[in-house]
């Protein structure tokens, strides 16, 4: 009796040392983060300030293919391998649009009015895509094994990329865009005018998603299913028609984000879809995944290490491990992701 | 009208039936979990379904609702074929089900779940007048209404069930386990309200395990066991009948 005791009082604060260790390695992780970045802005502000514009651009990217595999997730807890490709695949349609079809190729008026008519497009493309692959293969695997729904996206994910190289081609393709690398300077910090157009795009994006899931008819429907299928048929929710509905919605998110992607960087390949994809996912892990804000949160968030570490850190070269180590210290200290909530449930 | 045993006929097979359950079969997978159930519910009254775990009571109800399909046998409500029915028709109907085990939506706030339960409505000063009727009705949700809906107690969320299914405005209402799980004080509370929704004009289906206490308020009781009809009868008669005391009344 009395050595089980003993056995229990010393169990316990060594186990509270070790959550104290895991949690005091983590402050000072990101404490030596938040020193790094410190000491760059203090010492090159300008470089620093170019290389946070730099981040932003690429960060709202992710943040607009993350939201895809978040919507999804949060709806029927399937993530969608194929999304990086469905974005790839909308980065070739705008290649093809813009250029082959309006002759976009520099900054005029029609080439504005171009790039909305591509983004209305590659939006309305992102959106029939997902939604048929929905229709025709996740909506009859949503009763079978998890697996299931998970391999067909993978599968999906190659049909799309065969996609890519048949219209494509199997290497990189550059096209014209219409601003080009120009830009301009304020207080010595180089704006790309790509990234207006990004921040253009993206962020009425943001706000009218946000708007359609916290305040529309179907955006309750949406958040409804999301938390119980059943009960929201039990409203009257038609629960088919309310996934459809996300599929949609992220996949003309994905739809906006090749579009964009093509106008920064004027190339496309066909397994662009598979390295963005997966940061993406991070992205949406990262911020934790079935949550919106914190899919845009850890796609900046992203973009913004990437951008710092590119320039300041270990460089491109270890662009992706910087990128996968933090998702992995993160999974150690913070499962559930920055602002996602720890699954206990009340029964 | 006395008590019947078995799938026996009832006298209840008329045509003037607010819903009629004929002859249903449903399976999970290859397990048969209701076989060949017959009820009938008539407007105005509480109809309740007694018995223990695993009877196929809920399963009952869910296939009323169109969660569940029936592999045998009719539903017919108000005159239309429930069984192919599409689960959002059956609601915008007037068949409302407050489901076993409460399925609030726990990550919005009580007037968020009330409000999807007025989901398909939209006559909007109706459902306001609604939404303060069962307000009256439950006023410890009034005190919630702000409060997310799953950091309330067990008793609060089924009252929550119970009120955000009435915010449907069902001409049939159906009940799973409104009891489950209460204490004594509530159980009370509950079976009130029941009848009250009752008297303001809601037809009810009440599947319950506490047989004493929806007995007491029921007009017609459905015993089930193992997926079938066991005894049927007049609430009253089955209340004093031996076999139901010894089984489920605990006497």
């Amino acid at each position: 009796m009395s050595q089980t005791a003993i056995e229990a009082a010393e169990a316990r604060p060594s186990l509270a040392v070790g959550a104290l260790l895991e949690r005091g390695t983590g402050y000072l992780l990101l404490l030596a983060v938040a020193a790094f970045a410190v000491w760059h802005l203090v010492a090159t502000p300008a470089a620093f300030f170019t290389t946070l514009v730099v981040g932003i651009n690429q960060g709202a990217l992710y943040a607009l293919i993350a939201l895809g595999y978040t919507l999804v997730y949060g709806i029927i807890e399937l993530i969608n391998f194929s999304h990086g490709d469905l974005f790839m695949l909308a980065s070739v349609l705008s290649g093809f649009l813009m250029v082959s079809a309006f002759g976009a190729t520099a900054a005029t008026t029609g080439a504005f009015l171009a790039l909305i008519a591509t983004l209305v497009l590659a939006m309305i493309f992102g959106a029939a895509l997902n939604t048929t692959a929905e229709r025709v293969a996740y909506r009859r695997l949503r009763r079978a094994p998890k697996l299931a729904p998970l391999i067909t996206a993978v599968g999906l994910s190659f049909v799309y990329q065969w996609g890519g190289i048949k219209s494509n081609g199997s290497g990189q393709r550059n096209w014209d865009t219409i601003l080009g690398s120009s830009g301009f300077t304020v207080l010595n910090v180089k704006v790309p005018w790509s990234m207006i157009v990004v921040t253009a795009v993206t962020v009425p994006l943001l706000l009218g998603l946000n708007w359609v899931i916290q305040k529309t008819r179907q955006g309750k429907a949406m958040r409804a299913t999301a938390q119980d299928q059943d009960a929201a048929r039990l409203m009257g929710i038609d629960v088919d028609r309310t996934i459809s509905l996300t599929f949609a919605l992220g996949g003309a998110m994905a739809g906006a984000a090749g579009l964009l992607y093509l106008q920064t960087f004027g190339t496309t390949r066909y397994d662009a879809g598979f390295q963005l994809g997966l940061i993406a996912f991070t992205a949406a892990v990262l911020g934790g995944i079935g949550n919106l804000n914190g899919a845009v949160l850890g796609g900046v968030l992203i973009g913004l290490v990437q951008a710092l570490n590119d320039r300041f850190g270990l460089g491109v070269a270890y662009s992706q491990t910087v990128v996968f180590t933090i998702l992995i210290l993160l999974m150690v200290f913070k499962p559930e992701g920055i602002l996602g909530k720890p699954t206990t449930e009340k029964v | 009208m006395t008590v019947n045993s078995g799938a026996a006929p009832t006298g209840r097979e008329g045509g003037d039936n607010l819903l009629a359950v004929e002859d249903l079969h449903v399976y999970y997978g290859n397990i048969a979990a209701v076989k060949g159930v017959s009820l009938h519910v008539k407007q105005g009254e509480i109809v309740t379904l007694i018995g223990s775990n695993g009877a196929g009571k809920s399963t009952t109800l869910r296939t009323i609702s169109g969660l569940l399909r029936p592999k045998k046998g009719t539903l017919t409500y108000d005159g239309q074929n429930l069984a192919t029915m599409r689960g959002d028709k059956i609601v915008g109907a007037g068949i409302c089900h407050s489901p076993e085990g409460r399925r609030i939506f726990p990550r919005m706030t009580v007037e968020e779940n009330l409000d999807l339960g007025a989901f398909l409505r939209n006559d909007k000063a109706e459902i306001a007048a609604d939404k303060e009727r069962v307000l009256e009705l439950f006023p410890r949700l009034r005190e919630r209404i702000t409060q997310k809906a799953g950091t309330m107690s067990g008793g609060e969320q089924q009252m929550l069930a119970v009120a955000r299914a009435l915010m449907g405005q069902p001409k049939l209402l159906l009940l799973d386990e409104p009891s489950m799980g209460l204490a004594p004080v509530l159980v009370d509370l509950i079976f009130d309200t029941i009848k009250t929704i009752r008297d303001q004009g809601t037809t009810v289906l009440l599947v319950e395990q506490n047989a004493l206490a929806a007995l007491r308020v029921a007009d017609y009781a459905y015993v089930l066991e193992s997926g079938a009809l066991k005894l049927t009868g007049p609430a009253r008669e089955l209340a004093k009948n031996d076999e139901v005391v010894s089984a489920y009344l605990g006497g």
